[in-house]
């Protein structure tokens, strides 16, 4: 496996004063280092879209910041092989339970490890939330409102899509006006013109999907040489993943990072505040000292780990005096429908949803069902193609080599739909350990009728737009996507575990960070409104210390 | 799930892309050097046989000749799946997901492949080796079909294991092989080059040219 091509999983890298220059083969960028047994400003548990924003953004602001990663932290450039097992060093693969009526597949369906978090293998389709869905129950009468205005979040959109260099179309085609995307659109591809046709077929509107991979050079990065490998890593770096982006700026700016470091529980003191963090690294359990901890480890762990810190003061975990952490867990619906094209379309190439058709997102006439989906052109590479064909139709022998052969004519419309937040949909701990110890959690997920008309009505839309871009030998395959939810924020300390600025109602110097802040799921992909959150988190945060609000 | 047209199912595959090989650009910048070691090693270091005995694997074997059968390839050059299968199970590799109420992979690999020969003595009152071809294929599509005696599969679900893992796992091991690549005339390896052409019935002259459309599948054009 991955021993093949480095040590980075079997030994530490951001250590002895420096850290992984990711621009680089086998060159390092100097790292500031804190002592443990001084209290830190912040300790970061995770370093994906909520951790390393963060990360950046404190350190910027002269805060004095360590962030952890149970990941390893990779060159993309010699660590990354085009070859979809090798990657699969890339994903949180340590056993979770997986219950329910409707169990939700995990691992490499929505759960990255790695100094960069899942965003180091996401597919870059970088989406803005519809206005309304802010005020989702007030506006449309479903879900929970977010205790944040969608104004302020568009500013912060905005400063996301610059941050990660976004490449985009002149105009976007739904929703109110937005600047310019900050580079230009890419090129589409043919799988991507498959969904245009389709569209055009039908008339309604579709476009170029905004883009986290470079259109044009950006520093010591490439532009995009439509690879295709994107869902696996980029080892090219035009990918503007949290690695290459807030990550880097986080050391610039004095923080340090600890890879393969895994923190098992957070420590509270006798006045019920946070203290530090115990965290497994080399072998051993230690311990860092913290005025502030911040927890970024994703919808999972991050209610695996406040549940897992219960204490004499915090009986059900920390900040659960709602009952709510680990509650209104939350997917995307991730049903497709695949055909065959006359044309050779070798989908393989470029990033892989490079057209985009966000209808069912604004159109409110016509559905019978709550919330919205997107969808967008397709692009598996072979095992990942294959491993859901046979997951959904059962084919095999003869009959699975000749359907295989079909790939370069393939093409697909998925989409991304929003799921309802239940409370039943939720993370728990197990009474199974693992090999650290720590109890492994157990998620457990079902449909709603509302979800299930969303999959049905995206179903049989999705099927007509490929028919009409002239598909044939249609099928449909179900899966989900990302994780949302778990720890939602909100102004009331009885209906949600967080305020708008991410802080426990219970533990003033305890924070949430990162995807399982959203109180409802939206039907985009979520990277762009995690990192856009977690700058105006940021903001808050520092406004905060100025007003010297924080411990 | 059989066919309507036995044809579709029996007529061996060919592949479209006969003069395809995908190793010919080990040389050439779409290969780096992370790949080339893990390609290489793909080829070089396949693994012994460590997790089940000997009776158990050379039974895994034949189903895996029923699910993906290679019968155009001399012993060397067939895609060896079930050696990455036992290698998995040996070192106890998870994929991040346990089903409640579902077995580890160990066990669900045992009572799986367990629960085919049981299947398969019911059936025909002898082993899955001993069947003939036909007799093979629809015993697994009998299973897939959820037709299995739930009794033989000791108290897992016989559908699950088939598409779950054996499918699965199968097509992930195949499918990551540059052979695999060649016939469904897959790009392969491409970094630091990746492609200039995108558009469609496009490519740049390192990808693999059709010589043939692909065969028809489920009677389907
Ligand atoms: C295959 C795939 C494709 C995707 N494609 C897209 C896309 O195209 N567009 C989009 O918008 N989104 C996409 N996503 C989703 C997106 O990547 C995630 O929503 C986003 O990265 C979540 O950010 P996060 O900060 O909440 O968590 P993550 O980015 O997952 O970061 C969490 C980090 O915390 C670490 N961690 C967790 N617990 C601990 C602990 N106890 N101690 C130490 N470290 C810990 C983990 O190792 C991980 O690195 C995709 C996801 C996947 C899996
Ligand atoms: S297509 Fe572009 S973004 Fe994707 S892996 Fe290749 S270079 Fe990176």
């Amino acid at each position: 496996m991955s021993t093949v091509v480095s040590d980075a999983q079997e030994r530490i890298r951001a250590t002895g004063g420096r850290a992984p220059n990711v621009f680089r083969r086998g060159e390092w960028v100097p790292m500031k280092q804190y002592p443990e047994n001084e209290a830190v400003d912040f300790v970061i548990v995770g370093t994906g879209c909520g951790g390393s924003v963060l990360a950046a953004q404190l350190a910027e602001a002269g805060h004095s910041v360590v962030a952890f990663d149970a990941g390893a932290f990779y060159r993309p450039l010699e660590d990354f092989a085009s070859d979809e097992r090798e990657q699969e060093k890339l994903y949180w693969l340590d056993e979770r339970i997986s219950g329910g009526d409707h169990p939700i597949e995990l691992g490499s369906n929505n759960s990255g490890k790695a100094v960069g978090g899942s965003t180091v293998h996401f597919q870059m389709v970088a989406l803005r939330f519809r206005p309304e869905w802010f005020t989702s129950r007030t506006s449309l009468g479903y879900g929970h409102d977010w205790p944040v205005d969608w104004r302020e979040m568009w500013s912060y959109y905005a400063k996301a899509e610059d941050a990660m260099k976004i490449a985009g179309p002149i105009r976007y085609p739904w929703g109110p006006k937005r600047g310019r995307y900050p580079y230009r659109e890419h090129e589409l591809s043919a799988s991507a013109l498959v969904l245009a046709k389709g569209a055009e077929a039908m008339g309604v509107k579709w476009c170029g999907t905004p883009t986290a991979s470079l259109s044009a050079p950006r520093g010591e990065a490439h532009p995009c040489v439509y690879r295709g490998f994107c869902k696996i890593g980029c080892a090219t770096n035009a990918k503007q993943s949290m690695l290459v982006t807030f990550v880097s700026k986080a050391l610039k700016h004095g923080a340090e990072i600890r890879d393969l470091a895994m923190v098992g529980r957070i420590e509270v003191g006798p006045d019920g505040r946070a203290t530090g963090v115990h965290y497994h690294r080399e072998g051993e359990w230690r311990f860092q000292k913290a005025r502030n901890v911040v927890v970024s480890g994703y919808s999972i762990e991050t209610p695996r780990l406040l549940l897992n810190s219960a204490c004499p003061a915090h009986p059900d975990g920390l900040a659960n005096s709602s009952g709510l952490v680990g509650k209104n867990l939350m997917v995307h619906v991730n049903d497709a429908v695949w055909g065959i094209m006359e044309e050779e379309i070798r989908w393989y190439k470029g990033p892989p949803s490079l057209a985009v058709c966000e209808h069912w997102n604004y159109e409110d006439e016509g559905k019978d069902f709550d919330g919205g989906y997107a969808f967008m052109s397709q692009g598996p590479l072979p095992t990942d193609f294959a491993t859901s064909l046979v997951s959904n139709e059962g084919v095999f022998g003869h009959e699975l080599r000749k359907w295989m052969s079909h790939y370069n004519h393939m093409a697909g419309l998925k989409m991304v739909g929003e799921t309802m937040p239940q409370e039943t949909n939720r993370v728990e701990l197990s009474d199974e350990t693992d090999a650290l110890g720590l109890p492994i959690p157990k998620v457990s997920f079902s449909y709603c009728e509302n979800d299930r008309k969303m999959a049905k009505h995206a179903e049989r839309f999705q099927g007509e737009m490929l028919r009409a871009a002239g598909a044939k030998s249609l099928y449909h395959t179900s899966s989900t996507a990302h994780l949302m939810g778990g720890c939602r924020m909100g102004d009331d300390p009885a209906s949600s575990v967080v305020d708008a600025a991410g802080r426990s109602f219970d533990i003033d110097n305890l924070f949430v960070c990162d995807g399982s802040l959203f109180p409802t799921a939206g039907g985009v992909n979520p990277s762009m409104t995690i990192v856009a959150n977690s700058l105006r988190i940021a903001d808050r945060i520092i406004a905060m210390a100025r007003r010297g609000d924080l411990h | 799930m059989a066919p309507a047209d036995p044809a579709i199912r029996t007529t061996p595959f060919e592949t479209p892309y006969p003069d395809y090989d995908v190793l010919g650009k080990w040389d050439s910048v779409s290969f780096n050097d992370a790949t080339r070691r893990v390609v290489a090693d793909r080829l070089q270091n396949v693994p012994e046989r460590r997790f089940f005995d000997e009776p158990t694997f050379a039974l895994l074997r034949a189903v895996i000749d029923v699910v993906l059968p290679q019968p155009e390839r001399a012993e060397r050059d067939r895609i060896p799946v079930e050696a990455w299968i036992d290698a998995m199970l040996y070192e106890n590799r998870s994929d991040g997901t346990r089903y409640a109420g579902a077995p580890g992979k160990r066990a669900a690999w045992t009572a799986g492949l367990a629960g085919i020969e049981h299947e398969a003595h019911r059936r025909h009152e002898k082993g899955f080796r001993a069947l003939s071809a036909d007799e093979r294929h629809f015993l697994l599509a009998c299973i897939d079909a959820g037709e299995a005696d739930p009794a033989a599969f000791d108290g897992i679900d016989a559908k699950s294991f088939f598409r779950g893992h054996l499918l699965k796992e199968s097509v992930k091991i195949y499918y990551a092989h540059p052979f695999a690549w060649n016939e469904i005339g897959f790009g392969g390896p491409a970094a630091p080059r990746g492609y200039l052409r995108l558009g469609p019935d496009d490519r740049d002259p390192w990808e693999a040219r059709e010589a043939k459309m692909p065969q028809k599948i489920r009677g389907l054009p």
